[in-house]
């Protein structure tokens, strides 16, 4: 049986987590958000600009041995409105979801503004609000509008 | 008035405004006759300086009958020893009936306010909101000329000036036309555009006074606060921009009713001050009532 294109280019997983239908050009901002530098010793592949019915062009991260929680599922819809998740455990895929763009985004982001309260030490966790163009602190009211990943807490 | 604390002009109606306004054109009118809140006390935070807004809350809440503590200066508090606000603040409600918070710091009454259960007043937070300001300003502006069919100019310092960015949105409930004039460096910060544009307010930008003030009912002057920018040169490129005097004011528009939500440097000249539309005085004066008026809603 032949395998669709797209699996050809990048080996199948055993255990880990395919994002799929990310914007094209986008998938090193992905592991951006995810932290993942292979610093860790997991196993990452990436294809950028792979062909797709859906949107033409796409990019597509597998990365073994791990499963994305929900805080960065809501971070990369951010940046990959499109992309689906596909957990997969045992070489099978166990759930497929596509992102959901989130409401608001709860300890993931870090305030730019220097002079916001979040900056100061305080136990507060960031909280920013999605709009339809960026994300707004719900403290300072800060927009953000470009380069959402820069400002990624580390 | 639904809301348990006043943290930012955004949240309010027109319909908070107006029972505001007029439960403040009460106080204004017969000050003595408040009473009811015997023993209230209100605590004064105020982590940077401050005389109108402070004064008038100590004002406000000794006519209601009530009484203030006060954190004092910073330097004197714990704040000193590197305590959180939000820490500060929790100790503060257990002694009083409500918070006057003043921080240098946006975003930090909004903070505040999902640690305390006592009513929190936001007098000022950094470059954000500046709330009960702009009540009284919309109070002046409501007592001179009226909120409805308002041609509005505001001028100065739109990106730092926190009563700029509650004003403008408070206003966003009437119908007003609003003309924003300042140097490019200082125009109003991309959220208070966002929120502008999303409440369909209609808006005009200008470098220049001149060629707006004969179209202007009121113009709301700020000063350009030097303690602001985080860079020097910015300021000194800016400071001293906008100077209004008497004789500009009668060339182009007589009627012109003048704010200023005070203190004032050099951007309205002395001589404007002997004009029937110098209001700036009164507008501070209407502190009180404006205060008294949401004191005696909230607490």
């Amino acid at each position: 049986m032949t395998q669709p294109d797209t699996e050809l280019r990048v080996s199948k997983i055993e255990n880990g987590t395919v994002i799929d239908h990310v914007t094209a050009g986008e998938a090193l901002r992905v592991l951006a958000i995810l932290g993942i530098d292979g610093t860790e010793g997991e196993t990452v592949s990436v294809g950028i600009n792979v062909p797709s019915d859906r949107l033409g062009r796409k990019d597509v991260v597998k990365v073994e041995g791990m499963e994305l929680s929900q805080d960065e599922v809501d971070v990369l819809s951010l940046i990959a409105p499109d992309a689906t998740i596909n957990i997969i455990r045992e070489y099978e895929v166990i759930e497929k979801s596509r992102v959901d763009r989130p409401e608001s985004v709860v300890g993931v982001l870090t305030c730019p503004n220097t002079n916001c309260i979040t900056n100061a030490g305080e136990p507060v966790n960031t909280h920013f609000d999605v709009l339809d163009t960026g994300v707004q602190c719900r403290y300072c009211e800060t927009i953000i509008r470009e380069n959402i990943t820069d400002h990624i807490e580390t | 008035m639904r809301h348990e604390h006043v943290i930012s002009a955004k949240q309010f109606s027109r319909a908070d405004i107006e029972a505001v306004l007029d439960r403040a054109a009460d106080f204004a009118a017969d000050p003595q006759a408040a009473s009811g809140h015997e023993g209230a006390l209100l605590a004064l935070a105020f982590f940077e300086p401050s005389t109108r807004t402070k004064m008038s809350f100590e004002t406000a809440i000794k006519r209601l009958g009530g009484d203030t503590i006060d954190m004092g200066p910073v330097e004197f508090s714990s704040v000193s020893k590197g305590e959180t606000l939000a820490d500060t603040l929790r100790v503060l409600e257990g002694y009083a009936d409500g918070i006057v918070l003043r921080h240098p710091m946006e975003g930090a009454a909004t903070m505040a306010s999902e640690f305390i259960d006592v009513p929190l007043f936001n007098a000022g937070d950094g470059a954000g909101q500046h709330p009960t300001q702009t009540l009284l300003d919309l109070f002046t502006i409501r007592e001179e000329v009226g909120l409805d069919d308002l041609t509005i100019g505001i001028m100065g310092d739109l990106k730092y000036g926190r009563t700029v960015h509650s004003l403008a949105q408070a206003l966003t409930n009437f119908d007003t036309r609003q003309h924003f004039i300042s140097p490019d460096s200082l125009r109003l910060p991309r959220s208070v555009r966002y929120d502008l544009h999303e409440q369909g307010a209609q808006v005009r930008e200008h470098e220049g006074y001149e060629e707006i003030l004969s179209e202007l009912d009121v113009l709301y002057v700020t000063r350009i606060q030097r303690e602001r920018f985080p860079d020097e040169d910015e300021y000194h490129a800016v400071a001293g921009k906008y100077r209004l005097d008497a004789e500009t004011i009668r060339e182009y528009n007589e009627d012109l009713t003048v704010l200023h939500p005070l203190p004032r440097v050099d951007e309205i000249a002395a001589d404007v001050d002997d004009l029937p539309g110098a209001t700036y005085f009164e507008q501070a004066h209407n502190g009180v009532p404006v205060r008294m008026a949401l004191l005696d809603m909230l607490l």
